[in-house]
């Protein structure tokens, strides 16, 4: 039996999803036109925290072309809160308040931009017209705004049913600190905060659903990360079969976490309607709506501490932190806990004392975007490590080396309950080389001994900064994969999670034209459809590549055994004799002796008889994989600045990643990953900012005040690969899309406190994001 | 004063197209809703991110900001008028493909028309310019390291091609 070599896989390959999205014919949700098709738009609330006396609609209703004005009281059972998407951790001694939202407001809003009405019309235009004139007595209310003011005894209290703001409480600790804090040599506390910023997809959200009454289903289309969830959350919220939805995530414009399942009030509520109307809805977010209807991420702040040794050596790290919850908590702890666990980056931290309280707010709700909580931890730990290093008169590399957990250390326990609450277990690393491959590349010694006197005696400002980090992905539950050979001898690959440009048409292909001796072009993947398969969690979480790329491996690698058996049956010969190759079953010793693999498949499907006993037809294969818990990804940033003390501009001279994420499939689509990463933790870092009033108005909600980073603030950045494989999967392989984005900010705030000589004014950088203002202000007092 | 309604004809892509619209319908919904030219994305309907950018008589526009009555008389150019007569990509689009230069591939068809009237000004562009063209585009994906690169070998197989 031939084995499988890898001849596509591990290699830069061009994307078969390329063409379509290259010339227009990429489907997304906004394209989808049917016909009876209705539009919807959303009366929001325009306060952060009010009463609802009344809501008169009849004035819009007589506008024309208007075909159905939904408030709470027509909603019947949709009406009730939402469940939970991420049921509490099992961490003991937790406190956990839940709260999550009802599709339409009825008596109380909590945030600028709840959902309060929905008008249905005929088109987008008119159903807007009709928001207009919808009047909503409201009567406004106090805020909770401020994180920490939010906690204090007079805060004005979100949820009219609890006597404080605080959503949940959590301690998580290994060791001793406090006796491990009494026998440091030194103890270093430092408060952190991190600000609230956005994803922003350049695609907004939106939903399609139409009800058809002759077969009695649901159709679904939506930009969502989660088709299977989306669709698992409709059947029960629209006491509905499974099997009678069906949920198409087409391509779709970036996700980066805020298009994952939430139970979007928009999400719930359009294919509701469409049911009750009997026509097809379509509804898309626009950018303003974007920026207070879809998930934020960020805000925290942190009072953590670090003890060590003469020599460096971490002896515990001690965090009390809260985080801004937002009005609800539908992801339950997923980003705290990412936090709490972070905060470990890659070093044996032997005492760890880490409390966490969420709190309510009335601000938009807070969900994962792209590190998910990673980014604060690594942000804590670094700072740290960079604090302590200039105490003891220690290099920056030197005490990360001495702290980092030891190649031979692995598997390593950290002994903390993780987002998918299995103990947090890195499953590999070999963090060192990628340190040494870092200081090579930056060019480290040269710059500090040499270039950077050298610049300064100039009179410029230049700094460096180097930064290590970790990212746990691959998470379970499971996904699974549908491979079936076509009778023209194309591979047709069926998955369940979605895609939103992580070129899964090409990776999984990749895997599966190895084993079935095809090329990556002739491999089908088909994503995001509920009915071409039906199980499924979905794109997030760095999880795809490893979960269902490896259910897609062990499918293929089935169906390649199949082919090989009916193969040799064919060609009467035994199984040992025969490879794949070139779409076709040959013959080891004479290739030419051959059946293609599309003529198998027909022949695996008779028409007449009966397939033996035993065997099923066709040349195909299910097969599932969850992994027993996630695997750790990991590397090392180095920047270099240079930073314009009139305007505090700073400007990113060089930008060095050494990364590793395990075996790598497709070289070219990791530095895409990477590349993207880096461009919004830049953006976090110096840019991003959600600028709150003290009413909770978002004061900055448009693209042009909301700085995304553009082609003018990303640097050209050089991407190293170090390939430790995971020891959770056959492929070896850990996720990567996350990664980029989690250690900017501390790189870059290590580089430009370097920069400006801030340690020696007595000044540190321990607020993100940076921004030339913020430096001003800082440098100034 | 304003009329109830326009009749608006408008070559696209080399076709003619006439349709009766209302006055305030921006040319980016013309163009997806009443032409079903839907490769024209719209990614923020205030002019800032770039994505529904075409080309109006040549020159790149945000449909997004410009109502479809002045387009009136107009020669469009959109995403799908871009590959080759025999449908192949043509060589911005194939330059993309080569160096990766599109993940989700929302923002792509704004890039792509920026690009191709910036290509007809300066075909023989430096890195630096080439940064300079695309920031009015917004990319959440890519990080524009790509993007870059692929413009620059556009640039240089075009001149070849020449």
């Amino acid at each position: 039996m031939g084995k499988k070599t890898n001849r596509y896989f591990g290699t830069r390959q061009r994307r078969n999803e390329d063409p379509a999205l290259l010339t227009g014919r990429g489907l997304f949700v906004a394209d989808v036109h049917l016909s009876n098709m209705r539009h919807a738009a959303f009366v929001r609330s325009p306060f952060a925290s009010a009463k609802i006396n009344g809501i008169d609609t009849s004035a819009a209703k007589k506008l024309p072309g208007i075909v159905a004005i939904i408030t709470a009281e027509d909603l019947g059972e949709l009406g009730r809160p939402t469940p939970l998407v991420v049921p509490p951790p099992p961490i003991e001694g937790l406190e956990f308040n839940q709260q999550t939202q009802v599709p339409l407001a009825s008596k109380r809003v909590r945030y600028v931009g709840e959902p309060v009405a929905m008008v249905i019309a005929e088109t987008r235009y008119l159903a807007e017209d009709a928001t207009d004139v919808i009047e909503v007595d409201f009567e406004e209310l106090p805020t909770a705004i401020d994180l920490e003011k939010s906690l204090h005894d007079d805060a004005f209290i979100v949820h009219e049913d609890m006597s404080s703001n605080v959503a949940a409480r959590a301690r998580q600790f290994k060791g001793d600190y406090a006796k491990a804090a009494k026998a440091a040599h030194t103890v270093i506390k430092r408060r952190f905060t991190y600000e609230h910023g956005m994803a922003h997809p350049m695609e907004t959200r939106g939903i399609v659903a139409q009800w058809d009454d002759r077969v009695n289903r649901l159709f679904v289309w939506a930009a969502t990360q989660g088709p299977s969830l989306l669709r698992g959350a409709l059947a029960g919220m629209m006491g509905m079969n499974e099997g009678d939805i069906r949920v198409i995530a087409p391509f779709v414009g970036g996700g980066f976490g805020v298009k994952v399942l939430y139970y979007y009030p928009e999400e719930m509520l359009i294919p509701w309607v469409a049911k009750r109307l009997g026509c097809a809805v379509k509804w898309i977010e626009d950018r303003g709506e974007h920026f207070v209807a879809t998930v934020q991420e960020r805000g925290q702040i942190h009072d953590a501490e670090i003890a060590l040794d003469k020599n460096g050596m971490i002896l515990g790290v001690k965090d009390t932190f809260l985080h801004d919850n937002g009005a609800y908590n539908p992801y339950g702890l997923t980003v705290p806990l990412n936090s709490q666990c972070s905060v470990l980056g890659n070093y044996v931290i032997p005492n760890y004392d880490s409390t966490m309280t969420c709190v309510y707010t009335n601000k938009p709700i807070v969900g994962p975007f792209r590190g998910a909580g990673r980014q604060h931890g690594i942000f804590v730990i670094e700072r740290l490590m960079d604090i302590a290093a200039r105490e003891l008169g220690l290099d920056r590399n030197e005490i990360r080396r001495r702290n980092y957990i030891p190649h031979d250390a692995f598997p390593f326990n950290n002994e903390l309950i993780f987002q998918d609450f299995t103990v947090l277990t890195y499953d590999t690393g070999n963090y060192e080389p990628a340190l040494d491959r870092m200081l090579e590349v930056i060019d480290y010694k040269k710059f500090i001994e040499d270039e950077q006197p050298n610049l300064k005696a100039e009179g410029r400002h230049v700094g460096i900064g180097i930064v290590s980090y970790m990212e746990g992905t691959g998470i379970g539950p499971y996904e699974g994969a549908k491979i079936q050979v076509q009778s023209t001898g194309r591979v047709r690959v069926v998955t369940g999670i979605g895609t939103q440009g992580q070129s899964h048409f090409t990776s999984f292909a990749q895997i599966v034209a190895d084993h079935m001796g095809v090329t990556p072009e002739e491999v089908d993947i088909i994503t995001g459809d509920t009915d071409q398969f039906y199980w499924g969690a979905g794109t997030f979480a760095s999880r795809g590549a490893v979960v269902a790329g490896n259910a897609i491996n062990e499918a293929a690698e089935a169906v390649a055994k199949i082919a090989l058996e009916k193969g040799a049956e064919h060609l009467g010969c035994a199984i040992n004799d025969v490879a794949l190759e070139d779409g076709h079953v040959v013959t080891i010793k004479d290739t030419t002796k051959r059946v293609p693999l599309g003529e198998l498949a027909l022949l695996a499907n008779p028409m007449r008889g009966a397939v033996k006993p035993g065997t099923e037809p066709g040349l195909e294969a299910t097969r599932f994989f969850g992994p027993e818990r996630g695997t750790t990804a990991n590397g090392v940033h180095g920047v270099i600045v240079e930073v314009d003390p009139e305007t505090m501009f700073v400007n990113i001279l060089k930008y060095f990643i050494v990364h590793d994420c395990g075996v790598i499939i497709n070289p070219m689509v990791v530095d895409g990953q990477i590349h993207g990463g880096v461009a919004q933790g830049i953006g976090n870092a110096f840019y991003e900012k959600i600028e709150f009033s003290e009413s909770g108005q978002i004061q900055n909600a448009t693209l042009a005040d909301y700085l995304l980073p553009t082609s003018m603030e990303v640097p050209d950045m050089d991407v190293e690969h170090i390939e430790t494989p995971s020891a959770t999967n056959r492929l070896g392989i850990k996720g990567v899309g996350e990664a980029g984005a989690i250690p900017v900010a501390a790189a870059f705030a290590q580089a430009v406190e370097d920069a400006l000589d801030l340690p020696a004014k007595g000044i540190e950088l321990l607020d993100i994001p940076l921004s030339p203002d913020a430096l001003w202000i800082l440098t100034q007092s | 004063m304003l009329k109830e309604f326009y009749t608006v004809t408008t070559v696209v892509n080399g076709q003619s197209y006439k349709r009766v619209i209302e006055p305030r319908m921006s040319l980016c919904d013309f163009l997806r809703d009443e032409l079903d030219l839907t490769g024209t994305h719209v990614g923020c309907e205030h002019g800032v991110c770039g994505a529904c950018t075409i080309l109006v008589d040549g020159l790149p526009v945000r449909s997004c900001l410009m109502l479809a009555p002045h387009a009136d008389g107009a020669d469009i150019q959109t995403i799908e008028g871009l590959a080759n007569e025999d449908g192949e990509l043509n060589v911005l689009q194939w330059a993309f493909r080569e160096k990766h230069a599109l993940q989700c591939g929302f923002c792509t068809p704004g890039f792509l028309t920026t690009i191709t009237a910036f290509l007809a000004e300066n075909p023989n562009p430096d890195r630096e310019e080439v940064r300079e063209a695309l920031s009015g585009n917004t990319c959440r994906c890519t990080g524009y390291q790509h993007i870059i690169d692929a413009v620059l070998l556009a640039a240089e197989t075009m001149r070849a091609d020449k």
